[in-house]
């Protein structure tokens, strides 16, 4: 490579500051013998084009990743998406998940919690403790970090609709463990505009549920710098059966819509536009998974400076989680499933991902057992330590075909949202049914391919065999019902009935208005005000989405 | 022991949930109880009911706004019937019948009588069931009756004409297929009904439409064009009123009576389609002809006609 | 006409909380495309609201998907629910991630048959249009 002043530039200011402010992992990266690893290959020469489309690692427009040595500083996030039964259950998993060596916690929620209802609503009836954990009130969320230090770890929780109430109820608790909300480190989901698209545990309408967003937004840019605020979710959109390119546009125009939200109610791009993060799925097909992390980078960076004009980098820098395709499991010969993951996630490792989650062998079962959850994470393990895919930056990035699809899946994913935008935006398209409807059909024509046997799923339409032992699975307790019921009862007749009822009064009063409602409602849940009775409230004034 | 359809006709008047969907069943499938049950009806109850069509195209709201009135309806503490029409597949025959999504809600609610009909390919559209299926709700008690059908195609044209009254929906934002439509809206809808009023181009298009409507509206001095933002459950009051004084007008100017012999008339046109088709497709089969297929349809006929061949 | 001709009517439900819905879209158009009449509910309805539409629209059939793992409280309550209104002879199909001894419970709880993850559609439209069948020529003899 010519010396080359945008090199050196790059070189001098985001190379140096990083290797300051993060050395890498190692003094040296080199080969089995004495070669050494490159960490960043570079075309012979850094012409515009080059510039224009990839550019350098850590600089706009991030097609290469959003820091200049990747992996070679640290790792991703290894964090194993897990939560079941009660809190106490899955304090102990967390526990021994970090003993395991995860480095961030991800809370799995039951559906009655993401949905705002209490344990003891009839909705809830069979689902309590089933896909995540139960919260009821504040007592649960003490129950369930008990023991974990929130200083020194981050948290991800996927919590949507209600994202408010447990995000509060998390604040409470460190406070509790005498923490201070900034020094927080984490990402709430609160993504609501894929729930009604792919996920479906939506509460309210779509406007006052941006409403809440916002207040989320405002609120945390003040009190918690540390948190990310949202997780814009294309994970879900995918499972439900969209395309690559349908994920990254349709995730891209719900974060559109989130970020003029926020502007119109007064806040400033780059305040919070470094608090969004983003959550993706990876498939099985390794270099189309990889151009589309490429390609959502590139496109969120353009967004964010030409549309939106942000000045700050971190605001234009699209930060993501991914997890592997939970669809793509199969419940034949599940122990196929470890090489699908592990192609999954290393499509997320070379597209550049800062966190992962791999699912485990058994999930299109039931939920994964503690031996399955421990290979799952020993297969980010290998990859990060073994593979030597994390010792240098972007490796696929020249690769003609490589560069190709990524730029074929930006293009299609720039004409769908511009698509979405002519038909009046995300909320309108999600009124009328356009978004859900092009999913559906993907999905359909794709399912509609493994039933013919031109899509081949190994093990499951083709290479079958007769399996006679049965993996052993781990059922959730029917009892976990009971006792949660028991132990809301036991909350509401401790707590100080009157406060609570003036607490939730006063929050009515506040969703009447415009008021941001991040204060009530933690008052509401300082006082041990269920999660169930603030939604109620804020149902009574918001009303409730139905599909 | 009892007949079946004097089984389904005790059920009819005991508004019993499963008697109202085998009844309508029996009629949709030509049913051996089909004949005897619907001479049987309660006429003073059909005669009462107010049958109100809705139709537009895809994506104006059509589903939601009929729910919002169905809410407005039991508010006011009458029982209704809906009928909810979808497009049978040309290839095979079957149907996702989806507007049944949102009238969920009434689940629950023995007051709301809901019934999801294909149209099944049939020639003069759907009359010929649905107006039966109108006549079992409206004896089992409804006193109004929304059918509800997707576009604006001939088919649906024909389904429309059952209703007393016809409401057209639209929302901003369907230009191309308003202009298209044009004529047919007029011919068809005696109101037009604006949803998603708040969005952009509603002003416009109220202003173009009440253009188009100005003629109507000598006849009674009631408005046509009306607005809903059927998402948040408004405008749908003042819709079902003035949908109300417009009855009371057919009904004191004796429309009310033309308009159902009318839609009798092509009812019973499409039954006797409906009961000839199968005849002459097994004719055909029988008479394999290379004949020019004008001279042949008149040699069938002829066949049928031939006393020898009639079956009842 | 005969009654075979006459397209059968299904209704496909979700009972519960759990908002996965691809699975019941796909079963909802792959029967259309065998020529039934498919009534499909949304997400989200209690077994009250399933077995009661399943009623009011006289359907021969009724297809259950959950996937999280609420099977074993919901499917048999929707059974019970057409019991309770009448309608115990309506057979009741269900899918989702069930384990092989829920299975077995299921059966005896009086659901007709259950599919897993991997069932080809063409097994479970066999058995719809099975069922259906069934369902018909009792209908008939009534």
């Amino acid at each position: 490579m010519t010396i080359n002043k945008n090199f050196t530039d790059w070189q001098e200011q985001e190379l140096d500051a990083s290797l300051n402010r993060f050395p890498e992992r190692k003094k040296e990266f080199i080969l089995h013998g004495d070669a050494e690893v490159q960490r960043l290959a570079l075309p012979e020469e850094i012409d515009d084009d080059y510039l224009e489309h990839l550019g350098f690692p850590g600089k706009y427009p991030f097609t290469r990743g959003v820091q200049p040595t990747m992996y070679r500083g640290r790792f991703w996030t290894m964090r194993q998406y897990a939560g079941f039964s009660t809190a106490a259950e899955s304090n102990k998993r967390y526990r021994y998940l970090l003993d395991q060596g995860t480095t961030g916690l991800s809370v799995a929620f039951d559906l009655p919690t993401q949905i705002g209802y209490d344990s003891d609503d009839a909705m809830a009836l069979g689902e309590v403790g089933k896909v995540g954990v139960a919260i009821d009130t504040l007592a649960d969320m003490e129950t369930l970090f008990a023991d974990i230090p929130l200083d020194k770890i981050s948290t991800s929780m996927t919590i949507n609709s209600p994202a408010i109430v447990l995000l509060a109820m998390y604040i409470v608790v460190a406070e509790k463990q005498g923490i201070p909300a900034e020094k927080l480190r984490g990402t709430i989901q609160n993504d609501v505009l894929k729930e009604y698209v792919a996920r479906g545990t939506y509460i309210f309408p779509p406007r006052p549920s941006l409403g809440l967003i916002t207040d989320i937004f405002q609120w945390c840019s003040s009190n918690m710098p540390l948190f990310n605020t949202i997780s814009i979710s294309g994970y879900h959109i995918r499972e439900a059966g969209s395309t690559a390119a349908q994920e990254v546009a349709f995730t891209l125009a719900n974060g559109i819509t989130y970020v003029q939200t926020a502007l119109d109610a007064g806040l400033e791009i780059d305040h919070f536009a470094r608090r969004l993060a983003f959550f993706f799925n990876a498939s099985s097909n390794l270099l189309e998974e990889v151009a589309k992390f490429r390609a959502a980078r590139r496109l969120w960076a353009r967004i964010m400076k030409n549309r939106f004009e942000a000045q700050q980098p971190s605001s234009m820098m699209m930060r993501f989680h991914t997890q592997t395709a939970g669809n793509s499991l199969a419940a034949q010969q599940i122990d196929n499933n470890i090489v699908r993951v592990t192609l999954q996630a290393l499509a997320a490792v070379l597209g550049g991902t800062q966190s992962l989650h791999t699912n485990s062998r058994d999930e299109a079962l039931s939920l994964p057992t503690e031996a399955s959850v421990r290979t799952a994470l020993r297969t980010q393990q290998i990859i990060a330590h073994e593979s030597g895919v994390a010792d240098t930056v972007d490796p696929f990035a020249g690769s003609y075909y490589m560069e190709q699809l990524t730029d074929a899946i930006e293009l299609a994913a720039e004409e769908l949202i511009a698509k979405v935008e002519q038909a009046g935006g995300v909320v309108a398209c999600i009124e009328d049914g356009f978004i859900q409807r092009q999913i559906e059909q993907a999905a359909y024509d794709y399912q509609k391919e493994i039933e013919s046997g031109e899509r081949v799923i190994v093990g499951v339409n083709r290479f079958q065999i007769e399996e006679k032992e049965k993996p052993e699975l781990l059922r959730v307790d029917p009892a976990v019902e009971e006792a949660q019921v028991n132990q809301l009862r036991r909350v509401r007749e401790q707590r100080d009935e009157g406060a609570v009822q003036t607490l939730l009064a006063n929050l009515q009063a506040a969703a009447e208005s415009d008021r941001n409602l991040m204060e009530p409602i933690l008052d509401a849940v300082r006082a041990y005000a269920s999660l169930g009775e603030i939604c109620s409230v804020l149902r009574k004034v918001f009303g409730e989405y139905r599909d | 022991m009892i007949s079946k359809g004097e089984e389904l006709l005790t059920g009819l008047k005991e508004q019993d949930p499963r008697a109202i969907g085998r009844a309508i069943s029996a009629v949709e499938n030509n049913g051996d109880v089909a004949a005897d049950l619907l001479a049987a009806l309660d006429q003073d109850l059909i005669d009462k009911v107010l049958v109100l069509g809705i139709t537009g195209p895809p994506g104006a709201g059509k589903s939601t706004l009929t729910a919002g009135m169905i809410k407005t309806i039991r508010e006011q503490g009458q029982r209704v019937g809906i009928i909810a029409v979808d497009p049978s597949s040309p290839i095979s025959g079957g149907a996702i019948l989806g507007d049944r999504i949102r009238m969920m809600d009434h689940a629950l609610d023995p007051d709301v009588v809901v019934r999801s009909m294909a149209t099944r390919g049939r020639l003069g559209g759907l009359c010929s069931s649905a107006g039966a299926a109108v006549r079992i709700m409206a004896a089992s008690g409804c006193e109004v009756i929304i059918i509800e059908t997707v576009g604006v195609g001939q088919s649906e044209m024909d389904i429309v004409r059952l209703a007393d009254i016809t409401l057209m929906v639209l929302a901003p934002g369907f230009g191309d297929d308003i202009q298209a439509m044009k004529a047919g809206i007029l011919e068809v809808a005696d109101f037009l009904v604006v949803n998603k009023s708040d969005q952009p181009g509603a002003e416009a298009l109220c202003m173009d439409m009440e253009q188009i409507f100005s003629a109507k509206v000598e006849e009674s001095g009631i408005t046509r064009v009306l607005q809903t933002i059927a998402s948040e459950n408004r405008g749908i009051d003042t819709l079902l009123a003035t949908v109300h004084r417009f009855a009371e007008h057919l009904d004191t100017h004796g429309i009310k009576a033309q308009r159902r012999s009318q839609a009798l008339d092509a009812e019973t046109l499409d039954w006797i389609l409906e009961i000839l088709r199968p005849r002459f497709i097994l004719a055909m089969k029988d008479n394999p002809k290379q004949t020019d297929p004008r001279i042949r349809a008149q040699e069938l006929i002829n066949t049928i006609h031939n006393p020898h061949n009639i079956t009842p | 006409m005969t009654k075979q001709q006459i397209p059968y009517r299904v209704l496909i439900g979700k009972p519960g909380l759990d908002g996965h819905d691809r699975g019941a879209k796909f079963i909802a158009r792959a029967l259309r495309d065998e020529g039934f009449e498919v009534i499909y509910t949304g997400i989200r309805r209690t077994a009250a609201e399933i077995a009661a539409t399943a009623i009011q629209e006289d359907v021969d059939v009724v297809g259950l998907s959950s996937l999280s793992g609420a099977h074993l409280r919901l499917f048999p309550e929707v059974v019970n629910e057409l019991k309770a209104r009448g309608g115990a002879d309506i057979p009741v199909l269900g899918g989702g991630v069930i384990p092989d001894e829920d299975i077995e419970i299921l059966l005896r709880e009086g659901l007709n048959a259950i599919f897993t993850p991997g069932t080809p559609a063409d097994v479970i439209i066999q058995s719809f249009t099975k069922a259906s069948q069934q369902h018909r020529d009792h209908d008939f003899q009534r």
